[in-house]
């Protein structure tokens, strides 16, 4: 549900050397880049919006609209365009345990 | 008051945020310097990612990299001197108190002199289809070079009425993007007639404007001008833009991704929190905090950069270095500095950025055309038609905060700071008062969403 349109291109060359779970599938990403070019440099979106359902996929990247809020496993709110890929990350749209909703 | 004692915080670390540091450190203080970013910079001189630093001189020029080089590794040396703290987010100011979180960690700061230079983000009028994926703001799209290390498309659209879309374009081309429109919906006539104030105040900053404009023809970019922006289209993404040419013709150009922006809207809220008064600037047709020439804004509070009053890069660190001195005079301390002098330049460059903003004006006239569907808070999906509604309802005196509070617009995660200045006009045109009498949206902690498990640490639980 979260496959669409590949939004960003890279601007310089790009070799993935990690992988991240995005929604329990296995995205690669290059350590250290940032969660929000993993994501749209794949072709998926970062969510959608709980009003209308429609596709999110960042605004600012500069960590100002929220727009590319993501979940960890953990319940931990993070921002797509703030936060670096690491190995292990284990990201969702949404909040892993109703009463983290928010 | 007793002389202060704690060490001086400053929140934000770009251009303005490090000159006052560098100037207190000089005097042989510490301050605590944090960011919500990782590095310094600040936006406009933002770091490279690592992914780009191979690239450094083919995207800012050699001139201008080595410049960038040797200021950075200055940059360094300052934060080993101070006690830096990346990656921290600050939501709260209560009283002497300034809430933190960094790393999931909530912490409290105690201060008896604060710095506010949290800059300035893209300010925005809403526009049909501007939800879609591949809109981005025009900041967000500089952003995704130097930090992201990618377009923001292939083909790619930067409207809206922003000397910033000339930078960015031949930023986008300087990297070797090739399908790339500017669409500058500033008209000609109005730049013209700023021009001159523009070259009295800062014929250098004038000057590397036209040399960008220069670069853009040589790299074959096209450029439209006073144009007006209809709307986004696409069904999953961008697909095009739709323009109106300055002849009424109409035209759709095809793309998959847009960059927007309209020139900068400071970040007030900390300021407001922390106590300073705001007052509107009607050239800028907007809000900004009320300091004294040395941005002072109280007692414990000082205030620099663009977060204080939209000036640019070198009026942002002359006006930090400036809010120092007059820290360390309220400590009773000195270091040697031309303060006037540091004032005048500072003066300068805001009236250049004053005359700038008459050649690209915030087109304040286009809320009242916005058809009522569109979407104008992003988070909460208000349209402007339920505003208007909204507005016409209201008995006595219209105000923003109001039509917030029945709407829901301004009230979802980026707080307003998207959809605060099409309210504002969306406001004022549909009442028919002057914008400034219908006031702006009130900032209140946090300031940004807290991360979770922060939250739950303040709440006690
Ligand atoms: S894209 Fe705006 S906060 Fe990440």
């Amino acid at each position: 549900m979260l496959d669409g349109p590949i939004l960003f291109r890279p601007a310089v060359e790009r070799r993935p050397d990690i992988t991240i779970r995005f929604e329990g599938r296995d995205i690669p990403a290059c350590a250290g880049e940032s969660l929000v070019t993993a994501l749209l440099t794949a072709g998926l979106l970062t969510g959608r919006s709980e009003f209308d359902g429609t596709p999110r996929a960042g605004f600012c990247l500069m960590g100002v609209c929220q727009e590319c809020t993501v979940w960890t496993s953990a319940g931990q709110r993070i921002r797509a365009c703030m936060t670096e890929a690491r190995p292990g990350l284990d990201l969702r749209t949404s909040a892993p345990f109703e009463t983290f909703a928010s | 008051m007793s002389l202060p004692q704690l060490p001086p915080v400053i929140v934000g670390a770009g251009p303005a945020g490090l000159a006052c540091a560098a100037t207190l450190v000089e005097a042989g203080l510490r301050p605590i310097l944090l960011d919500e970013a990782r590095r310094p910079g600040g936006q406009g001189t933002r770091r490279l990612s690592p992914a780009m630093m191979p690239f450094a001189e083919q995207f800012l020029g050699r001139a201008y990299a080595n410049k960038t080089a040797t200021r950075e590794a200055l940059e360094d040396r300052l934060l080993t001197r101070c006690d830096w703290r990346p990656g921290t987010l600050a939501w709260g100011i209560f009283e002497d108190r300034l809430e933190v979180v960094q790393d999931g960690r909530h912490d409290s700061i105690r201060f008896d002199q604060l710095l506010v230079a949290v800059g300035a983000t893209d300010r925005l009028m809403a526009l049909p289809g501007w939800t879609l994926p591949g809109v981005f703001t025009l900041g967000g799209a500089q952003v995704a070079l130097k930090q992201h290390s990618a377009f923001i498309g292939q083909r790619v659209v930067m409207a809206g009425s922003s000397p910033l879309l000339y930078l960015a374009a031949a930023q986008y081309a300087r990297m070797g993007l090739r399908d790339l429109i500017v669409v500058d919906t500033s008209k000609s006539a109005d730049k013209r007639r700023a021009a001159i104030g523009m070259v009295l105040s800062a014929p250098g900053t004038f000057a590397e404007g036209l040399l960008l404009l220069a670069e853009l023809r040589r790299r074959g970019v096209r450029r439209i001008e006073g144009a007006e922006l209809l709307r986004v289209n696409g069904t999953n993404r961008v697909e095009a833009i739709e323009i109106r040419h300055a002849d009424g013709r109409v035209e759709a150009l095809s793309c998959d991704a847009v960059a927007l922006g309209h020139g900068l809207r400071p970040e007030t809220q900390l300021a407001e929190l922390a106590g300073a008064k705001l007052k509107f600037d009607p050239i800028l047709r907007n809000w900004f905090p009320e300091t004294d020439e040395d941005g002072r804004a109280g007692d414990r509070l000082w205030l620099a950069g663009d977060s204080a009053m939209t000036g640019g890069r070198i009026a942002a660190a002359e006006s930090g270095r400036l809010a120092a001195l007059s820290m360390l005079a309220a400590r009773g301390m000195t270091v040697p500095a031309d303060a006037a002098k540091l004032r005048r330049r500072v003066e300068r460059l805001r009236v250049f950025q004053q005359r700038m903003a008459s050649a690209f004006r915030w087109p304040s006239h286009l809320a009242a055309e916005l058809p009522d569907e569109t979407i104008v808070c992003r988070c909460e999906r208000v349209h402007a038609g339920t505003i208007r509604e909204a507005v016409r309802k209201q008995a006595g005196p219209v105000e923003v905060n109001r039509v917030k509070a029945i709407t829901r617009c301004g009230m979802g995660r980026c707080q307003g700071r998207f959809c605060g200045q099409t309210l504002q006009e969306l406001t004022a045109s549909t009442s028919g008062m002057p914008v400034e009498t219908v006031g702006r949206l009130r900032a209140q902690a946090p300031v940004r969403p807290i991360p979770i498990e922060a939250a739950m640490e303040g709440d006690g639980l």
